[in-house]
């Protein structure tokens, strides 16, 4: 039995309504925890004053540099003194998860288990980073959960300005879409820098991630400075078996309006199957004895859009990889970025294949590394030198891809044009 | 004396191998699946080449989970599910099981203990959040509370596939945005600012890193009371609390006068139009727990409107592409202020530079 429970107006609140609540879930805790008693008494607080608390400081486990988000508590008597010394010390571990988030339940019992014995029972599945968040330990604490969690043969996540945890999407795992292996690139390109997760050195932070198609489940565009995000060549798949299936469910008045209207290219014609077209970039199929669904792959921007809607009569070519994209971040410090594209197409099937995504990963850290100022991000940097300037850098040619226009202003020296114009056309023909 | 203390080193392993962690099922079809269909909310239904079939039940969590929470779920997927389970980007849980039958019995048993059934197709997600007031060193407001509060008014639509397309939603508890891009953000926005402690700053931030810190270059060293502290021109400031994480004595929150800001149209998808960053549409919003009703009163009224005009696809950006942002406001009621208006870098990109006006 814990202590007796400090007043909660406010939260308790929290504890009416349907959707599940994490205030009944810490009233649980703190029956047997004080530490759970005095956290609430500090949450209370905040939902009082509408203030935080909590400041960070330098607790680790031995071996390592970061992982831990240590947290003592601000919430001081007049005499210096926690108002609720029980929870004044209240740090996360960030342990990085199987690719995909999938556990056995033996797996979570343990979790469990530890967290109960070391910490204070509460775990957040799963972080904005995707890590498991072993949520409110003390200093003493951390060492002991982390080794128990160790052995277990999960290792701590980054923070900091470091390499950061990773997420990858269900992917081949359980998704038709998928067009990599999303969870060994995962393994691959992460414990590649697992000496960047685990000791912070770089500017600032680095974040890969990884979506399996260009429905993006990741959100990799715009949250991490590499996404990797699958992609095919070749034309898209058909299944006339599906595709009349489809058809017999919904309607023409669907068919057009919800798939023909919404194709960005407008590449996606409804037609009568006599004018059907073939060749190598069509692909067709029969919705029903007299229409046929033509797409000319070659206009197709692989926006996964009529997949989404008619999934499985529809689906991703064979000739797959992957776009790399470069600089994705939130807010601070000059605004959102978008990542854009610096590789357009990539292969990941074989074990070369994802040495090169290694590489290129490699390439880019260590070019940040170099070049990144303090606190700047990855898109920062690349929009204070420039996209040219970056591609030199890592030997990557520029490619129409890579623009959504050419400059539409004319301030840049170009005497350098008939070189570079020569030196494209020797390349070329070396290729042939 | 004691002998040193022999400490343990890390093994240093990384990312784990999930091949242990997969369903039978999922392992044996990896990288072979078919197709999927929905044959009702909160449950997929994935076909694989092989002929294999597995349904997913999908219910929604409150992330932040005490152990007894997670050993219920754990209890439910070994009694009813197959002992697997995963969690998405949004903290949903995921049950697989090898048979239909097996989809209503967990059903029963997950909503019997709390756990609503939905999430999937066209509803409206568990909402993406941060830490808040539970853990974050520089919080506005709170997270997990303010995503407890709001998603007992949204469950209905959670549990139902009923919006035009699939909802995202994310709440941050400063500009930094650890929610992320989304349909509709909440996210804190301060309006006065930072109230500088002069007796602390010396001692506990790196002065030339705080003042490269700001975006408008508005923060500068200066001595005051005699010693040496910073300044910041309030005339430049536009309150982003950029120098607050690197200077814990420039407060940048305010209990009155940090606000809630709600942003509308983001998206990472590709599908149909290219991802698009989310736009301000309403600030000023008072920043209220334990349930934050103001906000909640603004969102259900966007959502409406959205569920009522969208089409049948359209994420909410397509949805205002097609109605401009004129009958956006109108429809949804906001009123539209001078302060919408970006002048950041790149600002002129999204001024109208046409006479495409919808009358």
């Amino acid at each position: 039995m814990a202590k007796k429970m400090h007043d909660t107006p406010n939260l308790d609140q929290l504890e009416d309504g349907p959707w599940p609540s994490f205030v009944t879930g810490l009233k649980e805790l703190a029956k047997d925890k004080d530490y759970v008693v005095d956290l609430l008494g500090q949450l209370e607080t905040s939902y009082r004053t509408k203030k935080g608390y909590w400041k960070g400081g330098t607790v680790g486990v031995f071996g390592y540099g970061g992982g831990v988000i240590p947290r003592f508590t601000e919430l001081k008597d007049e005499k210096g003194q926690p108002v609720y010394k029980d929870c004044a010390e209240f740090h996360t571990l960030r342990v990085m998860p199987p690719p995909g988030m999938h556990y056995d339940t033996d797996t979570l019992r343990k979790f469990c288990d530890l967290w109960e014995k070391h910490g204070s029972g509460l775990i957040a599945l799963h972080g904005q980073s995707g890590d498991i968040m072993f949520q409110g330990a003390t200093t003493e604490n951390v060492q002991k959960a982390f080794d128990e969690i160790n052995e277990m043969g999960f290792d701590m996540g980054g923070a900091g300005p470091a390499v950061r945890t990773s997420m990858s999407c269900v992917g081949a795992a359980r998704c038709e879409q998928s067009c990599y292996d999303e969870a060994k690139a995962h393994r691959v390109v992460l414990n590649t820098f697992l000496d960047d997760i685990h000791r912070p050195s770089l500017p600032y932070k680095f974040k890969f991630k990884f979506s399996g198609c260009p429905n993006d489940c990741m959100n990799s565009v715009q949250r991490s400075d590499m996404a990797v995000i699958g992609t095919w060549r070749d034309n898209i798949r058909t299944d006339e078996a599906l595709a009349k299936k489809w058809f017999a469910r919904h309607s023409m008045n669907q068919l057009v309006n919800d798939i023909v209207a919404r194709c960005p290219t407008k590449t996606f014609q409804l037609k009568q199957i006599k004018d059907v077209k073939s060749g190598p970039s069509i692909s067709s199929v029969a919705v029903n004895d007299t229409h046929a669904i033509e797409i000319d792959n070659h206009e197709c921007v692989r926006c996964m859009h009529c997949i989404n809607v008619m999934t499985g009569a529809l689906a991703p070519g064979k000739d797959k990889g992957a776009t790399i994209l470069v600089g994705g971040k939130r807010t601070l410090k000059i605004g959102d970025l978008m990542g854009t594209v610096v590789v357009p197409f990539m292969k990941l099937e074989t074990d070369e294949d994802m040495e090169k995504l290694v590489d290129l990963g490699q390439r880019i850290i260590d070019f940040f590394a170099e070049n990144a100022l303090e606190h700047e991000r990855t898109g920062e940097m690349i929009e204070r030198i420039g996209l040219v300037s970056f591609l030199e850098a890592l030997e990557i040619e520029v490619d129409p891809n890579m623009v959504s226009t050419p400059r539409t202003n004319p301030y840049v020296r170009t005497d350098g044009w008939d070189d570079e114009v020569a030196r494209i056309n020797a390349k070329k023909h070396a290729a042939v | 004396m004691n002998a040193p203390v022999q400490m343990r080193r890390p093994k240093e392993t990384g990312v784990p191998d999930n091949k242990k962690y997969l369903h039978p099922l999922l392992l044996k079809n990896y990288g072979n699946w078919k197709y999927h269909d929905r044959p009702r909310p909160g449950v997929l239904h994935h076909v694989s080449h092989s002929g294999d079939e597995v349904w997913s039940v999908r219910a929604g969590t409150q992330r932040q989970m005490d152990v007894g929470t997670i050993r219920r779920l754990c209890d439910i997927a070994d009694k009813y599910a197959e002992s697997h389970v995963r969690f998405t980007i949004r903290s949903n849980i995921e049950f697989m099981v090898s048979s239909a039958e097996k989809v209503n019995p967990l059903i029963a048993e997950l909503e019997k203990h709390g756990f609503p059934v939905g999430g999937t197709g066209n509803s409206i997600s568990m909402i993406s959040h941060t830490q808040g007031w539970l853990h974050c060193d520089i919080p506005g407001t709170d997270a997990s509370g303010a995503v407890k509060a709001l998603m007992d008014e949204l469950i209905v639509e959670f549990k139902r596939e009923e919006m035009p397309n699939r909802v995202h939603i994310s709440t941050s508890c400063c500009e930094i945005n650890c929610g992320g891009q989304a349909d509709i953000a909440i996210i804190i926005q301060h309006t006065k600012p930072p109230v500088i402690n002069h007796d602390l700053v010396a001692n506990v931030c790196e002065r030339p890193a705080v003042v490269a810190r700001c975006p408008v270059a508005a923060i500068r060293p200066a001595m005051v009371n005699g010693k040496p502290s910073l300044e910041i021109d309030e005339s430049k400031c536009m309150c982003c609390g950029a120098c607050y994480p690197p200077c814990p004595p420039m407060q940048i929150n305010d209990p009155e006068n940090s606000k809630l800001a709600i942003w509308v149209g983001g998206k990472n998808s590709n599908a149909r139009g290219k991802p698009t960053f989310m736009k301000m549409v309403t600030s000023g919003l008072p920043n209220n727990p334990p349930r934050w009703p103001e906000v909640a009163e603004v969102v259900k009224r966007i959502l409406h409107v959205y569920k009522e005009d969208g089409r049948p696809w359209e994420r909410m950006a397509d949805w205002i592409e097609r109605i401009g942002w004129q009958r956006f406001f109108e429809k949804t009621e906001l009123p539209f202020t001078k302060y919408l208006i970006d002048d950041w870098r790149g600002s002129r990109a999204s001024l109208n530079a046409s006479t495409h006006i919808r009358f």
